[in-house]
């Protein structure tokens, strides 16, 4: 294991344990400094105490990253990862459907037209992992040998604007797919019921004025006729 | 080997509206009746619960009630010179599975045809002269007439607790209502659902413009309602997540609630589920199926049904794969023309646009799709299509079905879709827009079809049905000016913006549209041109009757669900009043 390896373990280590406590400990540069917690005895043991169901290290500081550059913090919401969106995609990843449930997986494979959606062999869990091996492998070509997660904050924008418009080409691997699925993920999990671990404490809901549970309306249709309605969200947790 | 099972007067495939309707109406008439239902129970006091249902990564994300792409998918290509592919899971469209079927999750818009969308070539000849009509354009007449299909109509609304307002009683208009439509007999069940804020700005700008607004009918009660069946119906609560949902309320119909009750009571009724039909066997002598051929997906068992009478109702796809596999009737060869399983393929040609109204409050989480307000100018006949090139139209609609913040949430196009400036951006525009839709129709093309795929297969070893279907220049001519029409529209109503979405040259299975499929085993007055006969029994198997869109010859600008269930009582009625006395084709050839 690489120093680099080890240093991003340790401070994924410390996301885990300490939740949101480092709420603004997310590296900006590539030398930012893993949590001050002392290695415990369970981090000697990194397998066993991954925070995450699924994702790896190297995983989850790329997708914490880009979470925090889709969703920075900023007067309306704490940063992407500080709502659980990187937990939440973990989950999603470590659910059935990142298992490819209720997808058909015959072959044979063909790239097809676009028309004809996706038509890749791997599910979720895996064109995460390659789409994770294909943009860091793009951000070290491109960025002084850098994977994403060590880059600065700019740099960060700037790769992923680059996957966005296509421009960035990774090797072998469909870079605006890749980029397309991480966002919608991102946003699916800044804006579900929290009990899929993102939009913690209801943030995203309160950010664009959607109450949540139990949205029974028929008495608020007149009395809320082009005047605002606002009630502090409510969530699937509150009424369990 | 297969188990053989006793012998059942009647078994039915596939139990969503079509299928309850049949079961219904084929017990009442004392037969003993057994429905094969491929996916899972799903029973209302179970699953159509809060919380549950207010769960949209659960039901509108990963499409809890969609069917098993892992288990049978279909595939795809633009024209017949190309590869099909798998669609390795839905998209465009998303068919249902389990009791209910996509009468679940639908958006419960229930309407009827016009009455000339039933002979429309007649119509189009009649008007436009018949060398107006492309030889590619293979549509035909319906074997039903709206006057026939009337008293069908008005019983599956009552079914279904439908709120609406009637625009021509018994041939009197009345304001307010669609003048368009064909006469009714008698007035919707319900009073229409209360209109939201941007469906009546968009009313009252089409109304200044000379054209008809009315409230959409929709199979959700706005008020507390007691169906034939005897069930009680709940009023809608505005919850915004009927789309690819359930109700609690039991306001939006589904055959779950509205009748599938019923039938749980009858003795005369026996539901398997997992039970998937594999085969239909097919005695071509004696022109007739035996017995159906499924296996149990719980265990692995396969059985033989054999019956009296085989009602076909799953969806347009598995029932074309059906008839396909089992070799009844000749297969559509798009080559020559000849043959007609699979002939006749259609889609809904949906189009639309976003407003944006700076500084209102839409509320747009208070929701059903029965707020909206609709205009039926631009659909079918209702306007002169001389010189126009093409023939077709759809009504034109502003939506308030709802906004789940996930994928409810519209925006300007050229605003940033993440990072800094994204945020203040879904704040500023989440409640101050407002949809729009244009129901396209789809007049049947010659290179539009199905059948059985090649090279892949289902779960349990069956070819996949394979679908060729693209956009045709006659409906991107039929959108481009209903949309155009829409636009003016959407301009006297004065946004702060908006946006118009066109729809792409080519069909693609990526992103969702619309889960309006029709044809395949389409319905006409001879076996040359059709499966089916009138009473929507097949010609080459008279105890085989083929429910579902998949009979309809072509797809008029409206949703399918109020014209299948009318076909439901209308092929209900003809089983128990005239074939269950002389068993034999009803109509014949």
């Amino acid at each position: 294991m690489t120093d680099d390896a080890l240093q991003r373990r340790t401070f994924l280590l410390g996301v885990g344990l300490a939740g949101t406590a480092i709420a603004t400990g997310i590296p900006q540069e590539a030398e930012a400094q893993p949590q001050p917690a002392a290695p415990s005895p369970a981090a000697a043991a990194p397998a066993d105490t991954e925070p995450f169901v699924t994702l790896t290290a190297t995983e989850a500081a790329f997708i914490v990253a880009a979470v925090d550059t889709l969703i920075p913090a900023d007067e309306l919401s704490p940063s992407g990862s500080d709502c659980g969106v990187a937990v939440f995609i973990d989950r999603q990843l470590g659910s059935a459907w990142g298992g490819g449930a209720k997808m058909y997986r015959a072959g044979p494979f063909h790239k097809g037209k676009p028309e004809q959606g996706y038509q890749l062999a791997l599910t979720p869990r895996e064109f995460f992992a390659a789409g994770i091996v294909a943009a860091n492998a793009w951000s070290r070509k491109n960025f002084g040998g850098k994977d994403f997660d060590r880059l600065a904050v700019g740099d960060r924008v700037a790769a992923l604007k680059a996957m966005e418009d296509g421009k960035a080409a990774f090797d072998n691997f469909d870079t605006r797919a890749f980029f397309n699925q991480l966002l919608s993920l991102a946003m699916a999990g800044f804006f579900a019921d929290p009990i899929y671990g993102g939009n913690r404490d209801k943030v995203a809901w309160k950010m664009i004025g959607f109450p949540g549970l139990p949205a029974t309306y028929a008495d608020k249709i007149d009395a809320y006729r082009d005047k605002r309605y606002v009630a502090e969200p409510q969530s699937i947790a509150d009424f369990s | 080997m297969a188990t053989r099972l006793k012998d059942v007067d009647a078994v039915v495939i596939g139990l969503g509206f079509s299928g309850a309707i049949l079961s219904r109406e084929l017990t009442k008439a004392g037969l003993n009746v057994v429905a094969l239902e491929r996916g899972a129970d799903r029973n209302p006091a179970d699953e159509f619960t809060l919380t549950r249902l207010r769960d949209e990564l659960r039901y509108a994300v990963r499409l809890e009630l969609m069917q098993d792409n892992s288990i049978d998918t279909i595939t795809f290509r633009n024209a017949p010179d190309e590869v099909a592919l798998p669609i390795r899971r839905f998209g465009a469209f998303l068919p249902g599975e389990g009791v209910g079927g996509t009468g679940i999750h639908w958006g419960a818009l229930q309407w009827r045809f016009l009455p000339t969308d039933f002979r429309i070539r007649s119509v189009l000849t009649e008007r436009y002269g018949a060398k107006a009509i492309p030889d590619t354009m293979t549509i035909q007449d319906w074997p039903v007439s709206y006057d026939e299909l009337e008293p069908h109509y008005d019983r599956f609304e009552k079914l279904c607790g439908v709120s609406g307002q009637a625009g021509n009683l018994r041939g009197k208009l009345i304001s307010g209502g669609n003048p368009f439509e064909g006469p009714r007999s008698e007035d919707y069940p319900n009073k229409p659902i209360k209109t939201a804020v941007g469906p009546a700005m968009f009313g009252a700008a089409a109304a200044s413009l000379g054209y008809h607004p009315f409230p959409v009918p929709v199979a959700t009660s706005s008020a507390p309602y007691v169906n034939p069946e005897g069930i009680t119906l709940g009023a809608c609560e505005y919850c915004g997540h009927c789309n690819r949902t359930a109700c609690e309320a039991n306001a939006k119909a589904s055959p779950n609630v509205n009748i599938v009750p019923v039938l749980r009571t009858e003795p005369k009724f026996e539901l398997r589920t997992r039970a998937f039909v594999t085969r239909l066997n097919y005695d071509r002598n004696a022109k007739r199926i035996t017995s159906v051929l499924y296996t149990d997906m719980r265990t692995g068992e396969e059985y033989e049904q054999p019956a009296g009478i085989v009602i076909l109702s799953s969806f347009v796809f598995g029932n074309t794969q059906q008839l396909l596999l089992a070799g009844i009737g000749e297969p559509y060869d798009p080559s020559s023309g000849n043959g007609v399983v699979g002939k006749n393929y259609c889609y809904q040609f949906e189009a639309g646009a976003n407003a944006f109204f700076e500084g209102r409050e839409f509320n747009p989480f208070m929701g059903a799709p029965g707020m909206s307000i609709a205009i039926d100018d631009f659909n079918g006949e209702n306007f002169d299509h001389s010189g126009l090139g093409f023939f077709g139209g759809g009504y034109i609609v502003c939506t308030n079905a709802g906004a789940p913040p996930i994928g409810g949430r519209a925006m300007p196009k050229d605003e940033p879709r993440w990072g800094v400036g994204w945020k203040q951006a879904t704040a500023k525009w989440y409640r101050c827009s407002t949809g729009f839709n244009t129901q396209g129709s789809v007049y049947a093309h010659r290179d539009n079809f199905m059948d059985l795929d090649p090279t892949y297969k289902d779960a349990l070893g069956r070819p996949l049905i394979r679908l060729t279907y693209n956009a045709t220049d006659n409906d991107h001519a039929m959108s481009r000016h209903v949309v155009g029409k829409l636009e003016g529209v959407i301009k006297a109503m004065n946004p702060t913006r908006y946006e118009m979405h066109y729809r792409p040259k080519n069909f693609t299975v990526v992103p969702y549209q619309s889960t309006h499929n029709t044809g395949g085993t389409i319905m006409g007055a001879d076996p040359n041109s059709s499966v089916v006969n009138r009473y929507l029994q097949a010609w080459d198997a008279h105890n085989l009757f083929v429910q579902g869109a998949s009979v309809f010859p072509q797809q008029p600008g409206y949703n399918p669900t109020g014209t299948l269930g009318a076909l439901a009582y209308w092929s209900a009625k003809a089983i128990t009043e005239q074939y269950l006395k002389n068993p034999g084709p009803l109509v014949h050839a």
